[in-house]
């Protein structure tokens, strides 16, 4: 395929996030009635949005809808809703010449995608022409040092690795320390999934970080948190207690090739007022979008 | 959140003190609570719409029992409703048909697939089978080592699986040497696949023709949304699953994906997850997994005993 096809293929699945058929349902001649709302609902909650969002703009659409009388002109107040959910994107540090190597320390729950999230990206960075390293501090896992291994071999990047069992902490330290000595770009730090209430796995998280910011003060400079699409409301649970841990810096949602919508990413975006940045589109190595609301919203309805 | 649906219903069922009957005014606003709490369960919101009207149906001109409050009534109704919805007697394994006998795990990407794989192995040889592990994910980095290793972690045979065979010809094989290393239950290992993957859907039901297994079980992720009924309903269609094992039950999920997952597919859930470690496999309990959904926890204990 190529890059304008890829796009274009990114686009729609950026546009399935939240919501299909939403136009149809904004027709012309339709009335602005309680059967209206009642599927305009009904899409929300099966988007996974989230009943409190939910709430909230049908509440404040049905408010405005007062002045309005056809579903037409709803749509652009339906609109601005959606895009008021996600905050803007903040301005990333990756040229910031005090931060090099620019270090990101990817997170998250049990099996959402991190580990190929992070391959995806050490490709992106690569292609860019920066120097890339995977520190491999998933030790605990089965076989997770293979599988970054081979994610560092499809991008040709550098990787730092312990055996399996080793203190995390201290791959995520040495992955710091051997990007610095040799010029790296971009340290990436892949960690173990873990559930967020787990105290002593969270507390090892921090520990991590804090192994981090000992070697190079600053990092690292961004802490990914990697939600799956097909997670529902648990998602605000996972991210405030990741958030809590270590400081989530943004976010990136996977497996939006299937048909979840994913959409309790909103709820977790605007309360944790950090940005998604990446959208996972696939299993392969180019199954990596960059996330811009505007874009995503507009396509949504044009 | 929702940890109090009793309090919540209570009061709005305060002016209805003691005795009584339901009806259809006053048990409308605490449905809407119900309905409320399940969707922040995730329960789907077609299943929980049709669920709420069963309920009412069944709530209207009961009597409110002399030890509750109607709102304690309602939930217990609700309760009730839902452990008979996800109850099921034939809860075992299945091992019937051809011998040596085979479970198939089947699921989306990254549900737990492989490490149930392992959970089961150390459960049936708990319980007297000779488990064999057969990986058949060829697509996932480093997917077949990481049976490997949990197999040899707890000393159960893992067919020697390479990236370059074929997923039917691996299963194939698998069970003429699962009969050589005298086994008698193989725990086939597929990979993570949408249920959209046409290519990859028809996969497994090459593989479930050539070998014809006991049993396929779909590998759920508990943390699910609203898409679990998509999931399970598709697995099922094209493989007619024998039940479902729930993964992840140990963290906070309410976990409404199983009451979904049941209400769609009708097969029973017939373990949980509940941590990463081989022996953290439960069986599935309809009662508890009910006052998990209502966010009850063991408060439910005083309306049992009602
Ligand atoms: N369809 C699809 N699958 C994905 C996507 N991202 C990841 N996956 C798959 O999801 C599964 C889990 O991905 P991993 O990268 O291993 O997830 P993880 O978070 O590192 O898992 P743990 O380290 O075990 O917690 C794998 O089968 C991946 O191929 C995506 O965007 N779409
Ligand atoms: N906390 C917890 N983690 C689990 C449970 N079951 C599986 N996991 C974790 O979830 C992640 C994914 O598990 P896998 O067994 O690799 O999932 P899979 O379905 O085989 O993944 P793919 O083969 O990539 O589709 C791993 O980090 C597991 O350790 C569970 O019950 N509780
Ligand atoms: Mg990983
Ligand atoms: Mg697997």
């Amino acid at each position: 395929m190529d890059l304008i096809g890829k796009f274009k293929k990114g686009l729609s699945k950026t546009r399935d996030i939240l919501l299909t058929d939403v136009n149809e349902l904004f027709s012309m001649d339709r009335k602005i009635d309680e059967s209206l709302f009642e599927e305009l609902e009904e899409i929300l909650v099966m988007s996974d949005l989230g009943i409190d969002i939910t709430m909230e703009i049908m509440e404040k659409v049905s408010k405005k809808s007062r002045k309005l009388s056809t579903a037409d002109e709803l749509k652009e107040v339906f609109k601005d809703e959606l895009k008021a959910l996600f905050p803007v994107k903040e301005e990333t540090l990756l040229n910031d010449p005090k931060a090099k190597p620019h270090v990101i320390m990817v997170v998250g729950v049990n099996g959402t995608g991190k580990t190929t999230t992070l391959g995806k990206l050490a490709l992106k960075y690569k292609s860019e022409g920066k120097k890339v390293l995977i520190a491999a501090a998933d030790t605990f896992r089965a076989a997770a040092i293979e599988q970054v291994e081979i994610w560092a071999d499809r991008a040709s990047v550098s990787i730092v690795k312990h055996r399996a069992g080793a203190d995390p902490a201290a791959v995520a330290f040495d992955g710091v320390e051997a990007g610095m000595a040799r010029g790296m770009d971009v340290v990436l730090i892949d960690t173990a999934g873990r559930l967020h209430t787990q105290k002593n796995l969270m507390d090892e998280l921090r520990k991590i970080k804090r192994s981090v910011s000992k070697r190079m003060p600053g990092a690292p400079h961004e802490v990914l948190m990697v939600l799956d699409a097909t997670t529902g409301q648990n998602a605000l649970s996972q991210a405030k207690l990741f958030n809590e841990a270590v400081g989530v810096t943004s976010l990136a949602l996977t497996k939006l090739d299937g048909t979840a919508k994913g959409g309790i990413v909103a709820a977790v975006a605007k309360s944790m007022k950090a940005p998604l940045k990446y959208i996972g589109i696939g299993e392969g190595v180019e199954d990596l979008q960059e996330f811009d609301a505007e874009i995503f919203v507009d396509a949504l309805f044009d | 959140m929702f940890d109090n649906l009793s309090d919540k219903l209570n009061a709005v069922f305060k002016k209805l003190k003691g005795r009584g009957t339901l009806t259809e005014k006053n048990i409308e606003e605490g449905l809407k609570q119900v309905r409320l709490a399940l969707l922040e369960a995730d329960v789907n919101y077609r299943v929980a719409k049709k669920v709420i009207s069963d309920i009412k149906e069944r709530a209207l001109g009961q009597d409110v029992m002399d030890s509750l409050t109607p709102g304690q009534q309602i939930v217990k109704i609700v309760y009730d409703e839902f452990t008979t919805m996800m109850g099921d007697e034939h809860e075992a394994l299945n091992f019937g048909g051809a011998t040596p006998a085979s479970i198939m795990l089947v699921g989306l990407q990254g549900s737990g697939k492989t490490t149930t794989a392992g959970k089961l192995a150390l459960f049936l040889r708990k319980n007297g089978r000779k488990p064999y592990l057969v990986p058949v994910d060829v697509y996932r980095p480093a997917a077949i080592e990481q049976l490997q290793k949990l197999g040899s972690q707890i000393g159960v045979p893992v067919f020697p699986s390479t990236a370059q065979m074929a997923p039917v010809d691996i299963c194939t094989e698998a069970v003429r040497s699962a009969i050589n290393e005298g086994c008698d239950t193989l725990l086939i290992d597929t990979a993570g696949r949408l249920h959209i993957d046409e290519e990859l859907m028809a996969e497994l039901e090459a593989i479930k023709k050539s070998i014809k297994p006991s049993e396929i079980l779909l590998v759920a992720d508990a943390m699910t949304g609203q898409d679990a009924v998509n999931i399970a309903e598709s697995f099922d269609k094209r493989l007619n699953l024998g039940g479902v094992i729930l993964s992840k039950m140990d963290g906070d999920a309410r976990g409404g994906a199983a009451l979904s997952i049941k209400a769609v597919t009708g097969k029973p859930l017939k373990f949980i997850g509940v941590g990463e470690k081989t022996t953290a496999l439960e069986p599935f309990y309809p009662d508890r997994m009910a006052s998990r959904i209502l966010g009850m926890g063991d408060t439910l204990s005083f309306i049992e005993k009602a």
